[in-house]
């Protein structure tokens, strides 16, 4: 019974030893896992390989009239920043646009489905996102006018200005 | 010329949670043409006399889709720029109130209570930290400056700001207070090929910046307090990123998530706007580091000199390499340059003061000022610049601004 005691003992002061060593040099134990409902209620993060993009599909025609009926009355306003025109201008007078400048198609799924439009962004469809999309980019005929986009065909087009970016070496050019 | 106030433009906002617009920049407005991309000559840059009237700086779609088309109530105004007033300044330390602000979609309410931290993607074990988790961290105070990548970017083609806060005001310094990133991480757990963190802020846009995960172990830190006292809601309360020497934009506010990865992202944020379009059409993206500069804040654009005689020159410098060197003085056009005195603090990747006296009568004289950082760096002439980088680069511009005082006492760019 003693013995058990001492046993018990030393198991709990062994215990509170190697807690205390991994609070001070290892975790400190602050902040908790991140539950199922967290990571699920994260939006899915999208990269230039696809990853992270949703199940759906949409045309260019049904982006048309989604186009027209959600959109254009804000994006067809002359000084608004430009959603297409301007492909080959880099060089001269450069006019910067989606399709012009923008290096990758899932950049602009990407934007629509969270920041537009801007009284309810993150409200659309995935379908109508693709479908948004597709219409942007046949305006300069980067998909054709009967292009269907999901998460297979938008990270396979090729934007103009693919090989318009580079990474910085980190040094100061001047 | 000092100003009551900062000078803000884009007067609109956006809440979280409820959406809702001001109406400051109205398409009916003569003074408010929101610019896009590098149009710059054509921007107004009148004072403006009415918050409602504001000369626009850089496009926010959402201010001018609000105010065009959708009009209706105010919910959570807030500005969209808030230019510091630099000329006022005498301390390296801005006040809040005086703080630069740059908003991309509005200023959200959080509720500090229900506010979490995520971290997930590559990682041992995705967790949350909320504000109070922040505050059972070794605290860390830090002062550092924080430059938008836009400051100056109207003066890339010619130099058309009417004043010194407007030319350089996106550059504030303050003291901040919060963890390092490491010891956060520290608890999550990288994976080891995990190369880069995207950082999500809870506005409107979910606004996010892919950042290297070297610079985030080195000397990024999350900070939860700003000169002492919480972070003002439009400064990123409860919780923002602060990575000194890093372009203000990456500073990312009401940051709700970092999510590992092994490559960038390509964000809107960083190809339609913060990559730096160069002469040959390429491109330069993730150029993070703010380079040497340095301004003369008095006498400098919008200031007049009423008597001959004395007057002290007074200006900041900084570099997001490392601590200023020396900031050398010219009078005469560039053509010799003096050594400027600097007061203490010097610090690493913080706002520098320096000050040299200098006798004025009634000729006219252009008065430069060159900073010079610890790693040798010398800040450059606008021309350099350009040689550099052509005329569209818009992004990080630190050359040298040459403010030139007419014979009558009025100061302007030269440029202009």
């Amino acid at each position: 019974m003693v013995r058990a005691r001492v046993a018990l003992v030393t198991v709990v002061a062994v215990a509170l030893v190697a807690c205390s060593n991994a609070a001070t040099n290892e975790h400190r134990d602050i902040g908790r896992d991140a539950t199922p409902s967290e990571l699920a209620a994260a939006r899915a993060v999208i990269s230039p390989s696809g990853e992270g993009l949703p199940a759906g599909r949409g045309s260019v025609r049904e982006g048309q009239e989604l186009y027209e009926t959600r959109c254009a009355n804000c994006h067809d306003v002359p000084a608004f920043p430009k959603l297409w025109g301007g492909v080959g201008s880099l060089e001269r007078v450069p006019q910067k646009s989606v399709t012009s400048y923008w290096p990758y198609a899932t950049t602009l799924y990407d934007y629509i489905a969270r920041a537009m439009p801007p009284r309810a962004p993150g409200s659309l469809h995935p379908s109508d996102v693709y479908a948004l999309t597709a219409y942007i980019l046949a305006q300069d005929g980067i998909v054709a006018a009967d292009e269907t986009l999901d998460a297979k065909t938008l990270p396979r087009v090729q934007m103009p200005n693919r090989r318009g970016f580079f990474t910085s070496d980190g040094k100061p050019d001047t | 010329m000092p100003n009551a106030a900062p000078e803000a433009v884009y007067q609109t906002g956006r809440g979280g949670a409820a959406p809702g617009f001001s109406r400051a920049c109205s398409l009916r407005a003569p003074n408010c043409h929101p610019t896009f991309g590098y149009s710059t000559a054509e921007t107004s840059m009148d004072r403006p006399t009415t918050m409602t009237k504001r000369a626009a700086f850089l496009g926010v779609a959402a201010s001018f889709i609000a105010s065009s088309t959708l009009g209706g109530a105010a919910v959570g105004e807030q500005p969209e720029i808030v230019f510091s007033p630099l000329d006022r300044q005498r301390t390296i330390v801005t006040s809040a109130a005086d703080f630069f602000v740059r908003n991309h979609a509005g200023v959200p309410n959080v509720d500090r209570a229900q506010h979490r931290l995520l971290i997930d993607g590559l990682v041992t074990r995705p967790m949350t930290f909320s504000l109070d988790d922040l505050k059972r961290f070794p605290a860390v105070t830090r002062t550092h400056f924080i430059e938008c990548a836009g400051n100056g970017a109207l003066e890339w083609q010619t130099a058309t700001a009417p004043s010194v806060n407007r030319s350089h005001g996106l550059a504030s310094c303050a003291r901040f207070t919060g963890v390092a990133l490491r010891d956060i991480l520290d608890e999550v757990g990288l994976a080891s090929d995990a190369a880069w963190m995207l950082a999500e802020g809870a506005d409107a846009v979910a606004y996010d910046r892919s950042l290297p995960i070297a610079k985030l172990l080195d000397d990024a830190l999350v900070v939860y307090a700003q000169n002492d006292a919480p972070l003002r809601p439009e400064h990123g309360f409860p919780m923002r990123l602060l990575l000194p020497g890093y372009e203000g934009s990456t500073n990312v506010k009401w940051l709700r998530r970092l999510h590992a990865g092994r490559e960038p992202w390509y964000t809107r944020e960083e190809t339609a706007q913060y990559a730096e379009l160069l002469r040959d059409g390429r491109s330069r993206a993730f150029a993070f580091v703010l380079d040497a500069k340095s301004v003369i804040t008095y006498p400098a654009a919008g200031a007049v000199l009423d008597r001959h005689g004395t007057y002290e020159i007074r200006g900041f410098a900084w570099s997001g390499r490392g601590k200023i060197a020396k900031v050398e003085i010219s009078l005469d056009g560039g053509a010799s340059w003096l050594q400027a005195p600097l007061h203490d603090p010097v610090l690493s990747r913080c706002f520098t003061r320096f000050t040299y006296s200098f006798a004025w009568q009634g000729r006219a004289m252009t008065l430069r000022s060159r900073a010079t950082d610890e790693t040798g760096y010398v800040q450059p002439t606008h021309e350099r610049l350009v040689a550099a980088r052509g005329y569209f680069s818009e992004y990080h511009n630190n050359a040298i601004a040459p403010w030139q005082i007419s014979a009558d006492g009025h100061v302007s760019d030269s440029r202009g």
